[in-house]
């Protein structure tokens, strides 16, 4: 994989309403980090003294089978699940355990988009994605609205602006999603198996625009997801989770190729 | 028993009177439960004991007495500790207060209704909890509970005449202080009988109407 991967917007000056535009000085070097975190629901361990650090600008993919952790990792770092222990850092700030006013400043390096969208039922399209760049980032209407317009463009759908979220299909839904995920210009954007609730056929229109992103900005990206072609294409670096923990992890080449753990081995030879 | 139509011409200044008095009843009644209920909904989410315990126990009394026992209490027992107020004020108070035991319940379920994955984009997006409840989650609860709060308006509207237990001149109290004087008890009780008929179908109406609008 290329060490490059800071990569500046010239390198597709046609794409300008693209995502990392304008956004403050990028960290370089780690960017998330997790201590010896463990998160049990009940008495069930789903994560067991994890460590794991992800540095800045790389794209990195959770894989594993389902109940292994991986879900858990994304909403342990937006905050939506506190650890039972451990330590976790976000450019360099603690984000656990902190108090709820520091968590919020961190929480404005950090976007997500869900299985299931989680689009705003009751607001227009552009709404939902200038809702929070007003309201958080005290952008003006006027500036966030045309930053809107441009994401919408870049995923596709600027004819959608004035729909209602449950006038467009789940693909439709999921790249208004991103958009407003990147209104906020966050450094990390955490995909949550983006694709899984979506039409076979509407799958290729999401991860080509993930694809784009991936390409045309300096986001870090932490992606849990079951398409292993778009793991291989995007990723800089592959973890394999087992039982709460990193079995093993490489470059897409390494882990799809010739991986070394053999529950590795038997996970892949299922799901390729 | 035969029907005198000069009975009801003379009835219908008073029932005009009395129309006016139980629309009022209605409509502020309405918007007091509304409002209160909604009050002690989200107080029941504070994550304190101190909060949820206390409104629990009030509204789990209020909701569990009769209203007509609440409206003697409230008129004839408040002024002894000298708080007064008109009879109509009082009427309204207390019927506003009585069906917001019933709409706070009407909202948790909306409120509960709304997936957990609003709350969760609201949180990944960094919103306030302020805007989140006001911009998030109460659009879509209220939207959902639309249906069952126009019920209770309907239900309401057939508790105002309770009122004239506490003097309030409403339909039915217009309309027995009429029948008493003239003994004329067919035509008044009748006018106001279907009265009632034909502004529980105008609301249930309106309410269907709302309902189109707000499910698109």
């Amino acid at each position: 994989m290329s060490t490059d991967t800071h990569a500046p917007f010239e390198k597709q000056p046609e794409k300008p309403g693209g995502a990392g535009d304008a956004t403050a000085p990028r960290s370089t070097g780690e960017l998330i980090r997790l201590e010896r975190v463990t998160k049990r629901f009940g008495d069930h361990t789903v994560l067991d003294n994890l460590d794991f650090s992800v540095d800045a600008g790389k794209h990195v993919t959770l894989i594993g089978p389902s109940g292994s952790g991986k879900t858990t990792i994304l909403r342990l770092l937006m905050t939506l699940l506190k650890p039972d222990e451990g330590r976790i850092t976000v450019d360099g700030d603690q984000l656990y355990p902190a108090p709820e006013k520091q968590v919020r400043e961190i929480r404005k390096k950090i976007g997500m988009v869900f299985q299931q969208f989680n689009l705003f039922p009751n607001m227009s399209v552009l709404r939902n994605i200038t809702e929070a760049p007003v309201t958080v980032l005290g952008m003006s209407k006027d500036e966030a609205e045309v930053r809107a317009r441009e994401l919408l463009e870049m995923v596709g759908l600027t004819d959608k602006c004035d729909a209602r979220p449950t006038q467009l299909s789940g693909g439709q839904q999921q790249r208004v999603a991103i958009a407003r995920a990147l209104a906020m210009r966050p450094q990390v954007l955490l995909l949550d198996e983006v694709t899984s609730a979506l039409d076979p056929e509407l799958v290729a229109g999401v991860l080509d625009v993930l694809r784009d992103i991936a390409r045309s900005t300096d986001i870090t990206m932490l992606c849990v997801t079951h398409e292993m072609n778009f793991a291989r294409d995007i990723s800089d670096q592959v973890l394999m989770f087992d039982s709460g923990r990193v079995i093993e992890s490489g470059s897409p080449e390494k882990i799809f190729n010739d991986p070394e753990n053999e529950r590795t081995r038997e996970f892949l030879g299922a799901v390729l | 028993m035969k029907w005198d139509w000069s009975a009801v011409s003379d009835f219908m200044p008073y029932f005009w009177d009395g129309l006016l008095v139980t629309l009022q009843i209605l409509v502020l009644g309405s918007l007091i439960s509304f409002a209160l209920g909604l009050v002690w909904a989200l107080l029941m989410r504070v994550p304190t004991r101190w909060v949820t315990w206390p409104v629990g126990a009030v509204t789990e009394f209020v909701r569990n007495t009769p209203l007509l026992v609440q409206l003697f209490f409230l008129f004839y027992v408040l002024p002894e500790w000298g708080i007064t107020a008109s009879a109509l004020t009082t009427g309204v108070f207390a019927i506003g207060l009585h069906y917001s035991t019933y709409t706070m319940q009407v909202y948790r379920a909306g409120i509960e209704a709304v997936p957990v994955g609003q709350w969760e984009a609201a949180t990944a997006l960094n919103l306030p909890l302020r805007r989140t409840w006001a911009v998030v989650i109460l659009p879509q609860a209220v939207r959902r509970v639309v249906p069952a709060l126009g019920n209770y308006v309907i239900s309401m509207l057939k508790d105002t005449p309770l009122l004239m237990a506490i003097t309030v001149l409403e339909m039915l109290g217009e309309a027995r202080l009429f029948a008493q004087q003239n003994f004329q008890f067919t035509e008044p009780l009748t006018v106001i009988g279907v009265a009632f008929i034909v502004i529980s179908y105008l609301a249930s109406l309106a309410l269907r109407a709302l309902e189109r609008r707000l499910v698109h």
